[in-house]
């Protein structure tokens, strides 16, 4: 199917570093909206700046709107109340969503304004070289915390749970289908929908990290893949011990 | 997934990135593929289909390829039809341009305050989109907007910040809407960096800066014009833009209304310099039975960014036209595409976005000229500081002076063939502002003649007996 989605629904071949999460969840995003049959010509895709935001522009066979760093939803804001037939959908990083553009998020989600919100978190500032994120675990190493960082790092559920979001997923990269079946779910949610997607840097985030967290495997990406598997559990098959130290995955609806 | 079906594998080896991924190496439970053994051109070595006839079309390598390099399918499976959406519009005809339209208004006289009466105007010239944030002393627009956009069934939205109004304005305006927002000083300066997206993306929109007495906070309902540059130059890059200084109420209506006209035919934000005295004020204004609109150019098809004029204003497309929109604030050719590294396409971008500007200098420029007959001494003023300006110079006149008066209602681009002009006519310039000399540096740019400035910052009106008394002294020495 990777070669009718790429006629179909992309412009031209990734620049991405080889093994880029980011191109994962580009895949299953593509799966997911054609399983669906997403109306491209009816759907606006909006991003900032970073690795992520290059996911939809220039790459999607529909309108694309590349904005100002962090700004992405705010932008989305104002295209979803002008035209509300459209849909909206925001995919950029940690960095521009939840970091610099943390903010928009936050008021996005209390409004409840009905864009789609997909944050592609690999945890670091890919684009720029490696820098720290509002997502970077604490301790891990980073081009700016040389040392470790010494601070702690958001819950982008929980803090969209808590500024009031009624749909709220997290899915790593490396459960292609349940990443993509929560694309479809947040995509045909009538309300703002917000998605945690773990996704994985292995040029920055994998190499200063391989030997601290043991990213072991044929290649790095491969073993942060592994990695990524023991550390998620589903929400709701895990047990209480089973959840502790782990990262839950799976959807939260807000109760109505 | 049982064996009975057989399956191919087709591994796009122009797409494969090689052994610093090879997840499909990995991630296959039947070990179809191996590591590579050719070597590309570009220096990777893709990975191979070695055992195909092992899958049982679980298709997790599929799923799990970062390029989509990999696709899998049944023999004798239902075959994939590829129903690509055409790109469309290309049947629908040209629009924009000049029209006729009734006023919304009341023909006739009205009685506001400045900040409603900009808002009326926005209302008047289409605008039907406003996202901003409260801050003195713009904040009556807002409000004014609030009520107005209901009764038009437009939209209207209270943003988290000045930086988020301006992204949503400029969103709105990409769907399709005349949009705008309001704000000052403090505002102004978070906005700045969207203005420049707007610039760079060349979209429609109006900007009102109700100038108050900065830097900074400072004096949040005082009046001033320490903005003028900022509005120049305040965006980081450097280029064109064009803003308009209002003195009175009936242009807080005027100049909102050709705000949106010129955005709409120049496909740039238009800045309104606005003061606190010509928000705030509240007096009597004019209003015609019709009006002139401009509504942006929209040719299907046609190139959203660029022209072969090379100070042309392209066509411009809206959001949901099936032209497959690339928007971007990075350097960008004709159709949206990314050039970050083109020193050609970046030069004929950023002089054509600024040459649309000042190639078309004439029909944004916008003056009044008082007691030119036999003026010596040319005063230079703009916004609320040119009513006091007015006084002072009749003022002098009545004394024998020979002093004129030239009001500028279109600050940027700046009218500097006028002042070469007057230059010619003139011995010399008197210009008054309450900032520390923004407009009179300019103004000597364009002259050889000597430049004064009457600079008072204390967050008052300009004192008319301040430039009165500059005048008379003059002549008294």
């Amino acid at each position: 199917m990777g070669e009718m989605l790429r006629e179909k629904y992309v412009r031209q071949p990734t620049p991405f570093c080889a093994g880029c999460g980011h191109g994962i969840f580009m895949n299953a995003f593509l799966h997911a909206a054609d399983e669906m049959g997403l109306d491209f010509r009816g759907t606006v895709f909006v991003s900032g700046i970073g690795c992520g935001a290059w996911v939809p522009s220039p790459h999607f066979r529909a309108d694309t709107l590349h904005v100002t760093h962090g700004r992405a939803i705010a932008f989305a804001t104002g295209v979803k109340l002008a035209r509300p037939e459209l849909n909206v959908v925001v995919i950029s990083g940690d960095g521009d969503i939840a970091t610099i553009g943390g903010n928009h998020l936050i008021h996005a989600a209390r409004r409840n304004v009905p864009i789609k919100v997909f944050c592609l978190n690999n945890l670091v500032y890919g684009m720029t070289g490696g820098q720290v994120s509002a997502t970077t675990p604490q301790g891990d190493i980073t081009s700016t915390t040389p040392q470790g960082n010494p601070e702690r790092a958001f819950d982008l559920v929980a803090l969209a749970r808590g500024a009031g979001a009624p749909y709220v997923a997290r899915f790593p990269v490396v459960r292609a289908r349940k990443l993509t079946k929560g694309i479809i779910n947040a995509l045909r949610f009538d309300q703002f929908a917000f998605m945690d997607v773990l996704s994985l840097c292995p040029t920055q985030y994998g190499r200063a990290n391989r030997a601290k967290l043991g990213f072991e495997g044929p290649s790095l990406i491969w073993g942060m893949l592994e990695w990524q598997k023991e550390v998620c559990v589903n929400r709701e098959k895990a047990g209480p011990e089973e959840m502790n130290g782990k990262i839950l995955i799976g959807e939260w609806y807000a109760e109505s | 997934m049982s064996k009975d079906r057989t399956f191919t594998i087709q591994l796009d080896e122009d797409l494969c990135k090689g052994s610093d991924c090879y997840i499909c190496v990995n991630a296959c439970p039947k070990g179809v593929f191996a590591e590579g053994e050719r070597i590309t051109p570009k220096g990777l070595r893709p990975s191979q289909v070695k055992d195909p006839d092992e899958c049982i079309g679980c298709e997790i390598c599929e799923f799990l390829c970062p390029d989509l390099g990999i696709t899998v399918e049944e023999v004798g499976g239902t075959e994939r039809v590829i129903t690509s959406t055409p790109k469309g519009g290309a049947t629908a005809p040209a629009s924009g341009g000049w029209t006729t339209v009734q006023s919304s208004l009341d023909p006739g006289t009205h009685y506001m305050i400045g900040d409603e009466a900009c808002a009326e105007g926005a209302i008047a010239a289409g605008c039907r989109f406003y996202a901003g944030y409260p801050i003195t002393p713009a904040s009556e627009i807002m409000v004014h907007m609030a009520k107005r956009l209901v009764q038009t069934d437009g939209v209207f939205i209270q943003m988290e910040d000045e930086i988020g109004s301006m992204a949503a304005v400029i969103g709105a305006s990409w769907a399709g809407i005349k949009s705008m927002t309001a704000t000052a000083g403090p505002g102004f300066s978070l906005m700045t960096e969207n203005v420049g997206y707007a610039c760079m993306t060349e979209t429609p929109c109006v900007v009102v800066d109700v100038q108050r007495a900065g830097p900074s906070t400072g004096q949040a309902s005082r009046p001033a014009s320490g903005d003028v540059m900022q509005a120049k130059w305040g965006t980081h890059g450097g280029v064109e833009i064009i803003a308009l200084a209002p003195w009175s109420v009936q242009e807080m209506y005027d100049l909102t209304i050709k705000a949106f006209n010129l955005a709409e035919r120049f496909r740039v934000p238009v800045i309104l310099l606005a003061d606190a005295v010509t928000g705030h004020l509240r007096e009597s204004f004019q209003v015609e039975e019709t009006m002139e609109l401009f509504d942006r150019i929209k040719v299907p098809g046609a190139p959203p960014f660029g022209s072969d004029d090379e100070s042309g204003v392209p066509s411009m497309p809206s959001f949901g036209e099936g032209e497959e929109l690339l928007i971007t604030g990075s350097t960008h050719d004709r159709y949206g595409v990314r050039k970050t590294a083109d020193p050609v396409v970046h030069e004929r971008l950023v002089k054509r976005i600024s040459k649309k500007i000042i190639a078309h200098m004439e029909e944004i420029t916008d003056y009044e000229l008082y007691f030119e007959d036999g003026a010596q001494r040319v005063v230079v003023a703009y916004g609320s500081t040119a009513r006091s300006a007015l006084w002072a110079v009749k003022a002098a006149r009545e004394r024998g002076e020979r002093v004129g008066m030239l009001r500028l209602k279109s600050l940027w681009p700046f009218p500097g063939e006028l002042i070469r002009d007057w230059g010619r006519r003139c011995e010399e310039f008197i210009v008054p502002e309450t900032n520390l000399g923004q407009i009179s540096q300019v103004v000597q740019q364009h002259t050889a003649n000597p430049v004064s400035l009457v600079s008072q910052t204390n967050g008052e009106i300009m004192d008319p007996r301040r430039v009165r008394d500059f005048l008379m002294g003059r002549k008294s020495h």
